[in-house]
Parts: C-alpha cells; structure tokens; sequence
C-alpha cells in the first residue's frame, strides 16, 4: 500500500477523495461548511492535477442541472452542498435519481432556516429522503475520504445506477482536522475503473434520456425502487472488496458497536457516533449491557439489520439531529415502521438533540443510556424527550 | 427522409425489461403521436421552392432533399405553422379523414 498521511479537515478530505476518483466533470456553487471542499478541487483543476472541467455556476440549483447534463453524457460527475443549497437543488434530485445518473455529492449537514443558523444537524438531508438517492452518514473525515471513493463503485454498478450523497456533519467533520490515509492512485484506479454506460447521449447512436412516460411512470419508478433494494448487497460487497484493498471496514449498511449481549442499544447518525463510542467503553467498563448501532445508510434503509438488533434488545433509543415538525424524530418513525413487524418488539424513545449544532455531551449520551436502561427494567418514560434544553418546557 | 421509423410497441412482459434510463431513439410507437386534427398539403403547382415552410416548421418534418417539398406525416403534428407562413398560399391545412382534393 502506498498510502500516505494527510494532516487534513474534513473538507480537504473530500477534495483529495474527489481528485482521487478523476470526475470529469465538478459543478458546485460555494456555501458554508462545504466551501473549503469545492475551493480546493477547484485548486487541483487549476493546478492540473485533477484533469476535469470545473462548472463555477450561479445557483446549486444549477449545479445539480449541469452535473446532470454531464452525466447524460456518461461523464463520472461530482457535486457538493448543504442545507438551503441542498433544498434549493431539491427539484433536480429525482430528475436525477429518475433518469439513473450515479452523480456523486458530499453534503456537509447544516441545520435548516429560520431560525437562521450555520452549524451542524440532518434536517437537510433527512428531508430529501424521499428522493431516489442513496444516503450514507459519515463518522469522521477518513469514513468521508474512503465513502467518496466507495461511492463511485455502489452508484456506478450496472444493478444499482443510482445516485448517492454523502453526508457529514458541518463544523464538527468539514472544518476539524484530522490525521488521514490517503490510498495510492494506482489502487484506487484499479478499484475503481472509468465510468462506461449506455445510458447516454451518443452521437453514433442516439437514444431518448430523461422521457416523458406518462402510461409507464409507475413501472419505470418500480424498477427504480426494486433496483435500489440490490444496493444493500453491493454495498455490502464494496466495503469487503474496499477493506480487503485498503485496510479500512465499515461493516456496510450498519455498525454494531458492541452489541453482542447488549440489552439497551442507541442508534445514531454521523459524528455523533464516536462521541456515543467512547460513552459506551466506559459505561462497559462500569458493567452496563449497553451498546452501540451506528445508521450508516438511510437510504436503502437497512430493514433486516435493524429487524435483528431490534429483536435481541430490550429497549433501543433513537437518536435524531432532526424532527418532523408536527410527528416525530424522521429516523425515529423509520426504525418504528420497520420494527412494528416484530411480534414482541422492544421498547423505544426518541431522543431528539443537537438541532441547530446543539452540543451532544458525552454526559447527554450517558443520561440516554440511564433512560433507556430504566426503560428496559420497566419504568415509564417519555417516549420523545429532548435533549440538552437551555430551560424548563411544557410541550 | 433519414428518420426513424414507426415501430411496433412490445409492452415489457415485466417491471425488469423496462429500460434503465435512456431508451432507444425516435422510438415512435404512434403516427405523429396522435396529435394532428388538420394535415398541411403542399399545393406543388403553387409552391416556388423558396423552402420558407423548410426553416419554420418546428418538427422539422419537411424533408427538401427529393424533386419537390415532402412532408413526414409520421411526424407532423399539424400545427400548421408552414401553411401560415407559405406567402404564395400553396399549404392547405385539410382535416384528418377529408380528401387533400376537395375544393
């Protein structure tokens, strides 16, 4: 392995992954936490060593309609946003994911106006769910590095052809430095080969993308959907064939983090994780039969994953950087309708924290972990509590 | 005319044929989508070549490469633009299922 360290954010973690996976195309409009990302792939065209054409476009809106025309002509594309930007891309994303474009976007997670602020939770990307893409979460800057290359190689192949975001958290993973490996270009060509495809505009032999299937729409979008059901498969193949190359396994669709005789279990999404890590050795240590399940992917949702912790824990907690407005935690309401086909399933409450970039404290974690222990010994709780509020509330 | 023609629709016997993304070109399953009400007939006796019905029409369906202007019926649409724009007056537009020679 010719790897070597980089000293990096999480951003110039993106940026070397970027440069390592050889788009041919970037079209991306700046906005805080991403901008240090699409400033530095920007740099590597300038300088040659990213031979690509770097689309500087008006509106993210636009940068998701030119990285889609890329594609349409079998261009390997990547694009980057956040938050608003996000939204503001949000008519284009089923374009996309309709029309089988793999494109390829990091999404730094930014919290949603109003109130009008900068840092880190899911409401931007939960709330595109919905739209056809496959959504991975990220742990730190090297998961971000190694998922960028990874997720040319799910998106790409021929059963999958889907698009694929990958998330990491504002601030907390984009501008916080971090020793990472970066994989030698030789190995990372060899796993990840140019990009080839039919599906795309040619010359010599012209076809129709993007039509208009006004009696076949519901076929086409069920093809879709039963080929996003093969994705958990190839991501499962992808991160052995990716560990076996470079050292580095992510147990695919999810993580347990020492789960085997857990009676409580937390899930949770993105850098929050290994804060929630650390919590649980220590609590381990102390004697608690408490473990970890870190969400990877949200899309495919990883059902039979979710289906087994469930059905060997006595109670689960939900941790959501997010909230459905008028329901629920949205990761909350996905894990129910998954395990409401559990005969006896365990109990659960919905942990809702850090909107906004509201700290989760290694103490937050732990007083979760005593919740949900009572829970589990039969105490009654609040189903839907939130956490670290600055004053007293009613609800 | 170089364009592609009619081809019998095969309905996919599943979900899986369907295509995935692009689909092949021109792929006209119906004469000209069964959309025109009135067809544009060329008037050959009146018509002076000057190829204006050729730049106008927006489906492109005029084809100038023969003896005289053809029009690709299995394309037009019959929005009747080129017989709008015809200043000698030799586009007649003629509703679907009249004769082109009644007066």
């Amino acid at each position: 392995m010719n790897g070597k360290k980089l000293f990096v954010s999480g951003d110039e973690a993106v940026a070397e992954a970027v440069r390592l996976t050889k788009p041919k195309v970037i079209s991306a409009y700046p906005i805080t936490p991403q901008t240090v990302a699409v400033e530095r792939i920007s740099d590597f065209v300038e300088d040659g060593s990213l031979k690509a054409e770097y689309l500087h476009v008006e509106s993210e809106h636009s940068a998701m309609s030119a990285a889609m025309g890329a594609a349409s002509v079998g261009a390997r594309t990547f694009t980057a946003t956040s938050s608003q930007g996000l939204l503001y891309m949000a008519e284009v994303l089923p374009y996309v994911s309709g029309a089988r474009f793999p494109i390829v976007m990091m999404n730094a997670n930014r919290t949603l106006a109003t109130p009008w602020a900068l840092l880190s939770d899911h409401r931007d990307s939960l709330s595109q769910l919905d739209s056809g893409w496959i959504q991975v979460y990220c742990e730190n800057a090297q998961e971000t590095l190694d998922m960028i290359i990874q997720a040319y190689r799910i998106a790409e192949d021929p059963k999958v052809m889907t698009p694929m975001m990958v998330n990491l958290d504002g601030f907390i993973l984009t501008h916080t430095y971090e020793l990472v490996e970066l994989p030698g270009q030789a190995e990372v060509d060899d796993f990840l080969p140019p990009y080839s495809t039919e599906n795309r505009m040619d010359l010599d032999n012209p076809k129709t993308v993007c039509y208009a299937a006004m009696n076949d729409y519901m076929e086409f979008h069920m093809k879709q959907e039963f080929d996003m059901r093969k994705a958990p498969g190839v991501i499962e193949d992808v991160d052995r064939l990716f560990g076996d190359r470079f050292g580095r396994y992510y147990d695919g669709m999810v993580e347990q983090y020492r789960c085997e005789d857990a009676e409580v279990v937390l899930l949770t999404l993105g850098s929050v994780t290994g804060t929630t890590r650390a919590v649980v050795d220590a609590m381990r240590g102390e004697g608690y039969k408490v473990g970890l399940v870190k969400m990877r992917y949200l899309r495919p949702f990883p059902r039979e994953e979710v289906l087994k912790i469930a059905a060997s824990v006595k109670a689960m907690g939900i941790l959501d950087k997010d909230m459905s407005v008028g329901y629920e935690g949205i990761v909350f309401t996905n894990v129910n309708s998954t395990i409401s086909d559990l005969d006896n399933p365990p109990k659960r409450i919905n942990f809702i924290g850090g909107l906004g970039g509201r700290n989760i404290s290694k103490e937050n974690i732990r007083g979760m972990f005593r919740e949900l222990l009572e829970l589990a010994e039969g105490q009654e709780k609040e189903k839907i509590q939130f956490i670290n509020v600055r004053c007293n509330y009613h609800g | 005319m170089d364009r592609p023609k009619i081809v019998e629709y095969n309905m996919p016997e599943c979900v899986e044929d369907y295509p995935l993304g692009a689909f092949c070109a021109g792929h006209l399953v119906r004469g000209n989508a069964g959309w025109r009400v009135f067809r544009p007939v060329i008037d050959h006796d009146k018509c002076i070549n000057c190829l204006r019905c050729f730049l106008v029409c927006p489906d492109g369906v005029i084809d100038k490469s023969g003896e005289q202007l053809e029009i690709d019926y299995d394309f037009c649409k019959g929005c009747g633009i080129c017989a709008f724009e015809c200043k000698v007056g030799a586009i007649r537009m003629v509703k679907e299922g009249d004769q082109a020679d009644e007066r």
